[in-house]
């Protein structure tokens, strides 16, 4: 079946990646900007990041006939530096235009701090200047519950931001539905460790629907699977729902949020292949 | 909390012929890591939030009621929204209590 991982950070995986996830379907990968594992220490390295991001990568995606997508930001692990924000920001609008950059992520808060929250506003004004997509990165582990709270308090009361604009990712059991209420997309990553197992993405699949919902892998250089969705397909019809339902759930749902950035495409050939 | 009848579209026989032996599994990986601990060179984290927070969860799911990993969820959770002054360190801890455990030691 196929199906377009939105949350994808391919610039720490191998090309073998790229292979497994084009023989399993995979046609598109939009990939935020993140933590590289250290503190980047200056804003050139965040323009060589950039780069990265905008040239380089969707050129070696391209190669396994998958269109390769970007968002930009300086990333909330980041955040507390509130010195390098200023200069990463100043540098993001340069690149804004760049045909593969969908919008601002994966901005949001890591520990929540108030330096971060303040680095995450200083996103969403960049964003909002610029009339981009957000993509928004919650919290892990014992910090979702709040730093969701916050970012999703912070946004409903910035009277500019059009909810459905907004994918607020790394939904869990105790957030979906404050996001979903607001009017956000909600993505629900699909991680070993830290995040949720295709049975749990299912089940919040059940319980809340499948409108407004998206499921990535956010494979990264951490334990990850680069082939979750396809797992998560599988889970599904071992579940007993049906293709359609699957199909809207990894292709069309990214399809709708990701087309109300102007840049982005499906291909005729893509948009042609079987639909199962 | 309700219980969403319905929205699991297979029968409870299907869920037990298809599931049963995962989670069989992960039960018994906590039975042992809850021995393991006990059997541990060193008993020197018995009131680590982390596995005091383990405990908890394990009482929960052996609740009735639905909505059980909601409840776990919110148990493993910061339950405040105040924002931190400072960044204390890059990554979380899988349980909240930390800061509360060093105040009061
Ligand atoms: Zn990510």
């Amino acid at each position: 079946m196929k199906y377009i991982d939105i949350h994808a950070h391919m610039v720490s995986r191998t090309t073998d990646d790229y292979q497994q996830m084009a023989l399993t379907g995979c046609v598109a990968v939009t990939e935020p900007a993140f933590w590289a594992g250290y503190d980047r220490t200056s804003a050139a390295a965040f323009a060589d990041y950039f780069r990265h991001l905008t040239e380089f990568e969707s050129q070696r995606a391209a190669k396994y006939g998958i269109d390769h997508y970007t968002w930009l930001c300086l990333n909330p692990k980041e955040g507390e530096d509130r010195a390098l924000a200023h200069e990463v920001l100043n540098i993001i609008p340069q690149f804004l235009d760049h045909p593969t950059v969908l919008g601002i992520g994966e901005i949001g808060l890591n520990r929540v701090t108030r330096n971060e929250l303040a680095t995450f506003t200083d996103h969403v004004d960049l964003a909002m200047q610029h009339r981009q997509l957000i993509h928004i990165h919650t919290p892990h582990l014992e910090d979702k519950y709040k730093g969701t709270k916050v970012i999703v308090d912070t946004l409903a009361a910035d009277s500019r931001i059009e909810p459905a604009r907004v994918m607020v990712d790394h939904v869990e059991e105790h957030t979906i539905e404050m996001v979903l209420a607001q009017g956000f997309w909600a993505g629900i990553t699909l991680y070993p460790m830290t995040k949720v197992s295709p049975g749990r993405a299912i089940d919040l699949i059940e319980i809340y629907g499948s409108e407004r919902v998206c499921v990535a892998s956010a494979c990264d250089w951490g334990p990850s699977e680069p082939i979750a969705v396809p797992h998560f397909i599988f889970e599904m019809r071992r579940r007993g729902h049906p293709d359609r339902l699957i199909h809207k759930i990894v292709y069309e749902n990214p399809v709708e949020f990701l087309s109300q950035s102007p840049k982005f495409h499906i291909r005729q050939e893509q948009a042609d292949a079987v639909l199962y | 909390m309700s219980t969403y009848p319905g929205t699991c579209p297979l029968t409870q026989q299907q869920l037990v012929d298809t599931y049963f032996m995962e989670h069989r599994t992960k039960v018994l990986d906590l039975a042992a890591y809850l021995d393991r601990m006990e059997r541990s060179i060193d008993r020197n984290a018995e009131a680590d939030f982390r596995v005091v927070a383990l405990r908890r969860a394990l009482q929960e799911l052996s609740s009735p009621e639905p909505g059980r990993v909601q409840r776990i969820q919110m148990l493993l959770s910061d339950p405040t929204l105040e924002p931190m002054l400072q960044r204390d360190q890059q990554n979380a801890f899988g349980a909240f209590g930390r800061r509360d455990q060093e105040v009061q030691e």
